[in-house]
């Protein structure tokens, strides 16, 4: 009798166990591509730089050199930052002041073109700053011919001075959304409380507006801090030989040199310190939002009236126009002008337009077997993006829908999704290299060599934006639609294609296209893991770029132009499909 | 002591203000009713000098304010919503207007203690504003401006956002502290009751003029225009025309003939609006009034009876719904309003 019972007991409860285990496995189902993916090829390569730079092997690199050298390129990763990031704050505040207090006629362009910069891909960047004040660029021949010049008179390119513009172009733009924001939605009757209580406007702006923005401009500075501390292709490109950074150290140890625990040690000081900003970093964002009462922007919102507000006005745009239209203007006409010495030619200097340049992308002008014309090098760029599109919405879509709909295991897997925005792109190639090096089991192919790994390493960089644009566009559908629509009449996959498609399609469109100009546009990840005979047009363009010659040089702003062009588009395209509010960090 | 003369004000492009005149005199709380959107926040501001006027001057005891800027004006201003600053501490929002003023520590610590008594705070100086609930924020606000002794207050619907229970506590409050201080202060609403509770003297609003300046009694009892009389929910308006007038006026309305008395001159043919007020009418088979019962409410000791017709009344007992009832109006629930508009 008893043993009876005694069995019932356990049968109810392997049941039991049975449902809570089916249970888990549907919960965790949608994580499971996922889970393995960035396991493999994130967390796994993770783990072999963490274990190969705390290896004994590594300690033995620790010679005196490499101390100097990575105490040097810390330092100075440190110094470019730091300077950075005070001509940011300097260019971003005023900035930020002019977009949340005045209205005037061309603003959304001007934010608008402000905006673009942040994810031009840095070949691109690189290649319009060479156009606009490189040795051949723009200002540089304009002044020779002026005033009969035989060598460039202005040297910005391979100086600190490009490095820090670079950024100052690329991160103003955070400046401005995140303090601008806080200010357009601070209350303005703050001010106005503060001044009928007897302070002067220069008060009433210290003792009250300026601590109520310090949270956010101290979490736009850090944020700013944090992207010129990671930055790889501005110093590898405009920096030059000069200059490294850890970023550049790690490539340079791990392509050139090959010392891999050396580029390991470097990637870990790296880790750290990007953790420690990031962690710094959450904590002000946390505090950001008890501080800053909502309102409605346009209370704060006026016309320039006085002199002084006027001539700000007029100064900041003029400013930021310069800026920020110069670069990406002067790289598109910089590539259909002739402005030096044709080819051959030693004696006269035909002015003029040429296509030259982009009819020259076809041509295999070395004869070479392995040389790879930049229209192959566009293809290549092309097939990754397309790859990459495909796989990161695989993956992206089945955690996204979970997590739209967040329960203790998404609240526990999310951060981990985010980690990839934390490591640095050369780090993942690091990773790449160390873990894929070796071959396969006893056969001779190694998965270093294959091509696919480039889209793979993409998809890691993209992933987390895609699964932040697809995630808010899930979840902002109410249940209530679908029942509405459902007690109404509309079958199941009715339902799904009148209610949840409409909403869903754009945001999947934005997180496409993102994934896509992301893809076409890496620098960091690419130049270490990427195959000599598939390279992609970044790594095309950095290889003319860094060749003499003008036909070289004229080519690689042809490239650029295209890469300009179509991530420009890409860049537009997921301003019109985002809804308010998605992609934001 | 303040003096408004013409005060003329645009918002986008459409006047919003149109020469508007006025005084506070010394101790004396002036309350602006308007409905939202009158320009009557607006006024405000011009006063405290957070706005410039496109016409018209701002003075105080005779001299003119243009150039003053605000912080040097010296006027208390209660915001809506209190505008409290988040990030600083109860205590430091009602030291700020002292420390402004770069007064020796001890005695900023003794007026914002004076002003805490005051609005019944105490204790709550360490407090974040923004642990605050409506009606201690709305304290704290009042205390910030009172702290710095202002030579005027200013109130711009301080009390909107609260619920109706604490409102009429923090009325009786307010009443009590600005009697004590007898500081002049302007109040700004929308609601006639609070108005009615806390006026020496109301000015109407209406489409950016003053049309009405008089003490709380006189604007409930005399109502000029049939828009007064809607605004403050005094009771029925109804049209009518005047059929004759011997002695007494005659009017007729769809409701039916009333005779009243009236002050103005009107022609036979004339049409005017009458006011009816819902109080003061008894069931009378032989009423001047007829109307078949659309609907009975219970309201506090009486029934709201409306008729068919859209009147109400107050009754002291309840008629059949669907049944035809006839009403005496006695002559003091009538009154001819001027019908200009």
């Amino acid at each position: 009798m008893s043993i009876s019972i005694y069995h019932k007991g356990t049968k109810a409860q392997r049941e039991k166990i049975s449902v809570f285990v089916s249970l888990w496995l549907r919960a965790f189902f949608p994580w499971l591509g996922v889970s393995l993916f960035l396991g493999l090829f994130f967390f796994y390569p993770l783990a072999r730089i963490l274990w190969l730079g705390l290896t004994p092997v590594s300690l033995l690199t620790i010679t005196p050199e490499s101390f100097l050298l990575t105490s040097h390129s810390l330092l100075f990763t440190f110094y470019q930052s730091f300077l950075s990031t005070l001509l940011t704050l300097l260019i971003g505040l005023p900035a930020a002041y002019l977009f949340a207090r005045f209205d005037f006629r061309g603003k959304a362009l001007l934010r608008l073109l402000t905006a673009i910069p942040f994810m031009l891909p840095t070949v691109v960047v690189a290649a319009g700053f060479n156009a606009l004040l490189g040795p051949r660029g723009w200002i540089n021949l304009g002044l020779m011919r002026l005033f009969g010049l035989d060598s460039p008179p202005i040297v910005f390119v391979y100086t600190l001075w490009a490095i820090l513009l670079a950024h100052v172009f690329y991160n103003t733009t955070i400046v401005i959304r995140v303090v601008g924001n806080a200010l357009a939605h601070l209350d303005p009757r703050l001010e106005q409380a503060a001044r009928s209580l007897g302070a002067d406007a220069r008060r009433a702006f210290w003792r009250v507006t300026l601590p109520l923005l310090r949270p956010p401009i101290l979490a736009a500075a850090l944020l700013v801090f944090l992207f010129d501390f990671t930055s790889f292709g501005v110093i590898l490109l405009l920096g030059g030989p000069h200059f490294a950074t850890l970023e550049v150290e790690i490539y340079i140890q791990a392509v050139q040199i090959f010392n891999l625990p050396l580029a390991a040690v470097l990637s870990l000081i790296q880790l750290l310190c990007t953790l420690a900003f990031s962690m710094l970093y959450s904590r002000i964002v946390t505090r950001l939002a008890v501080t800053t009462a909502p309102r409605p922007a346009e209370a704060n919102l006026h016309r320039a009236k006085t002199g002084r507000e006027k001539l700000f006005v007029g100064g900041m745009a003029v400013l930021l126009l310069a800026l920020f239209l110069l670069p990406m203007v002067s790289l598109p006409f910089r590539s259909v002008a002739r402005l030096e010495t044709a080819r051959g030619e030693r004696t006269a200097v035909s002015y003029g337009l040429t296509a030259d340049y982009y009819a020259e992308l076809f041509v295999n002008r070395l004869g070479s077997l392995f040389y790879v014309s930049p229209f192959e090098a566009l293809t290549n760029s092309l097939l990754y993006a397309a790859a990459t599109v495909v796989l990161s919405l695989a993956l992206g879509f089945p955690v996204a829908s979970a997590l739209a709909h967040p329960r203790r295991l998404e609240r526990f897997l999310d951060p981990f999704l985010m980690l990839p925005l934390g490591a640095s792109a050369v780090t993942l190639g690091l990773g790449f290299i160390i873990t894929f090096n070796k071959p396969l089991l006893t056969g001779h192919w190694s998965p270093i060599t294959s091509p696919l790994l480039v889209p793979v390493a993409h998809t890691i960089i993209a992933l987390p934006f895609v699964i932040r644009s697809l995630q808010p566009a899930l979840a902002s559908i109410p249940d209530r639609l679908r029942q509405a629509a459902a007690s109404l009449g509309a079958s199941p996959s009715k339902v799904w294609f009148t209610v949840d498609w409409p909403i869903v399609a754009r945001a999947t469109l934005a997180a496409a296209i993102f994934a896509f100009t992301v893809s076409l546009g890496e620098f960091g990840a690419t130049s270490l893991v990427y195959r000599p005979e598939y390279p992609t047009l970044p790594i095309a363009i950095y290889r003319f770029l860094s060749q003499p010659g003008g036909l070289n040089y004229g080519q690689a702003m042809a490239m650029a132009t295209i890469l300009m062009g179509v991530t420009g588009a890409g860049i537009l395209l997921i301003e019109r499909f985002r809804l308010p509010g998605a992609g934001e960090f | 002591m303040l003096q408004l003369l013409d005060i003329t004000k645009d918002y986008e492009n459409r006047p919003l203000l149109r020469s508007v005149s006025f005084t506070v005199a010394a101790n004396e709380t002036v309350c602006l009713l308007g409905a939202s959107g009158s320009g009557k926040s607006t006024l405000l501001r011009i006063i405290a000098g957070l706005e410039t006027a496109e016409q018209g001057t701002v003075r105080w005891e005779g001299r003119d304010l243009a150039a003053v800027p605000p912080h040097l004006r010296n006027f208390g201003l209660v915001f809506q919503d209190y505008a409290l600053f988040p990030h600083l501490s109860v205590f430091e929002n009602i030291a700020f207007g002292l420390r402004m003023q770069n007064l020796p520590q001890p005695e900023i610590r003794q007026r914002v203690r004076e002003a805490m008594t005051q609005v019944n705070l105490s204790g709550f100086e360490r407090r974040r504003v923004t642990e605050l609930s409506g009606g201690e924020q709305q304290r704290v606000a009042l205390a910030r401006a009172l702290a710095p002794r202002p030579r005027l207050l200013m109130f711009d619907e301080p009390l909107g956002a609260l619920d109706r229970a604490l409102r009429d506590r923090l009325l009786d409050e307010l009443r009590g502290i600005l009697h004590a201080t007898r500081i002049p202060a302007i109040y700004v609403t929308h609601d006639q009751e609070e108005a009615f509770a806390i006026a020496d003297r109301v000015l109407l609003l209406h489409e950016g003029q003053i049309v009405r300046d008089g003490s709380p009694s006189e604007v409930w009892n005399e109502p000029r225009s049939a828009w007064e009389a809607r605004f403050l929910g005094l009771g029925n308006v109804i049209e009518g025309v005047v059929t004759s007038r011997a002695g007494k006026l005659n009017v007729e309305t769809s409701a039916g003939v009333f005779r009243l008395d009236c002050e103005h001159t009107h022609q036979a043919g004339e049409k005017v609006n009458l006011l009816l007020r819902p109080s003061g009418v008894r069931l009378a088979a032989d009423g001047n009034l007829r109307g078949v019962v659309a609907d009975v409410v219970f309201h506090q000791d009486k029934f709201k009876v409306t008729l068919e017709n859209g009147l109400y009344f107050y009754l002291p007992e309840a008629p059949k719904v669907g049944k035809e009832i006839g009403l005496s109006v006695p002559l003091s629930a009538i009154r001819c309003l001027n019908s200009r508009d």
